[in-house]
């Protein structure tokens, strides 16, 4: 189905994005509610939570060219050393910067 | 995780100004990448209004990039819900693992405080749930943040754009992986985690390789949570 990008179109296109992303936003919480909090339900969220983050990484450290790869290894080393937050995220997109400069 | 304290749960003025202020550094890398999109958008011939009432009610940064990819004079409908869903699929794992905590709100509040649920207040206000300390100021304050830059930084982009004509070779494009790798880094390393991460990457590596686009996340995050399961109790709460 396709839709025009004017117009009421446009409003279409625009609302339904919203929507589906409230959904998403929503859903998780809403399904939660159904499902009794137990032991094993609670080490599944426990455990899944930092894998979200890991899972969202890992591609772009693979897959990704040797400036994504060395920002996040600086990354890394810098919130393992300084445990600062901001300052690993700030080296290790300097150091994206400077290679993709340099590159 | 069994007793939570009440105070963990408070939400008032205070909490949510407090998070606006913890999230406003991260905001402003967000603004720039706004700004990026703003400036694509604006390329890929949307008018001011549509972009920013999609910066507005969307919210959710990759996935307007992704429409971006599909926008002409007309756009598939059905092609770019899905694309939207799957790259916002994310949020309902944020939902889900911040719900020990979110039940304890009354309905309105627990589903008002995830309107502006995005990776970093998600990530800052679970980081702070773990540490025993109050996270939903973090979440809705530091959410209100980070759409209020990604507002700014929308707009800016349409009219100043040009200014950053390549955001990848400032890095930007590294904003959130650095970010998200912090919060990691920064967490808890036990054996126990380890093994969880590294099942959780190998699978998403997997699945980013051999299944549909943007399945690899909801595969890492489902396979880590199943190995916490199959691993049982953390070491320290034995």
């Amino acid at each position: 189905m396709n839709v025009e990008t004017s117009g009421t179109g446009l409003v279409i296109i625009i609302a339904a994005m919203a929507l589906v992303t409230l959904a998403t936003r929503w859903g998780g919480v809403f399904v939660m509610s159904f499902v009794p909090l137990g032991y094993r339900v609670r080490l599944f969220i426990q455990a899944m939570s930092g894998s979200v983050l890991i899972a969202i990484i890992a591609p772009m450290a693979l897959e990704g060219d040797m400036a994504a790869r060395l920002a996040l290894l600086t990354t890394l080393v810098v919130i393992l050393l300084t445990r600062k937050q901001l300052l690993a995220i700030a080296a290790g997109i300097l150091v994206a910067a400077m290679v993709r400069q340099l590159g | 995780m069994n007793d939570i304290p009440a105070s963990l749960y408070r939400l008032n003025r205070a909490l949510v100004m407090d998070g606006f202020r913890q999230l406003v550094p991260i905001s402003l890398f967000v603004l720039v990448f706004a700004l990026a999109f703003g400036l694509a958008a604006a390329q890929s011939g949307l008018d001011q209004t549509t972009i920013l009432a999609m910066s507005a009610l969307v919210f959710a940064g990759a996935s307007q990039f992704a429409a971006l990819e599909l926008w002409g004079e007309q756009v598939p409908l059905v092609p770019l819900l899905m694309t939207v869903f799957a790259i916002n699929a994310r949020h309902l794992l944020m939902g889900a693992s911040l719900y020990p905590w979110l039940a304890r709100l009354p309905p309105a509040r627990r589903y008002g405080v995830m309107l502006v649920a995005s990776d970093a207040n998600w990530a800052m206000s679970l980081q702070a749930f773990s540490c025993d300390k109050p996270g939903f100021g973090l979440l809705f304050g530091g959410g209100l943040s980070l759409w209020l830059f990604w507002l700014l930084g929308t707009w800016l982009g349409i009219h100043f754009g040009h200014a950053i004509s390549d955001p990848d070779g400032l890095g930007l494009d590294m904003v959130l992986g650095c970010f998200l790798l912090a919060m990691v880094a920064g967490g808890e390393k036990t054996l126990r985690t380890l093994a969880i991460w590294a099942v959780a990457g190998i699978s998403a590596l997997l699945a980013y390789r051999f299944l549909p686009e943007n399945s690899h996340v909801i595969v890492g995050a489902l396979a880590g949570g199943l190995t916490g399961v199959l691993l049982g109790r953390p070491a320290h709460e034995r």
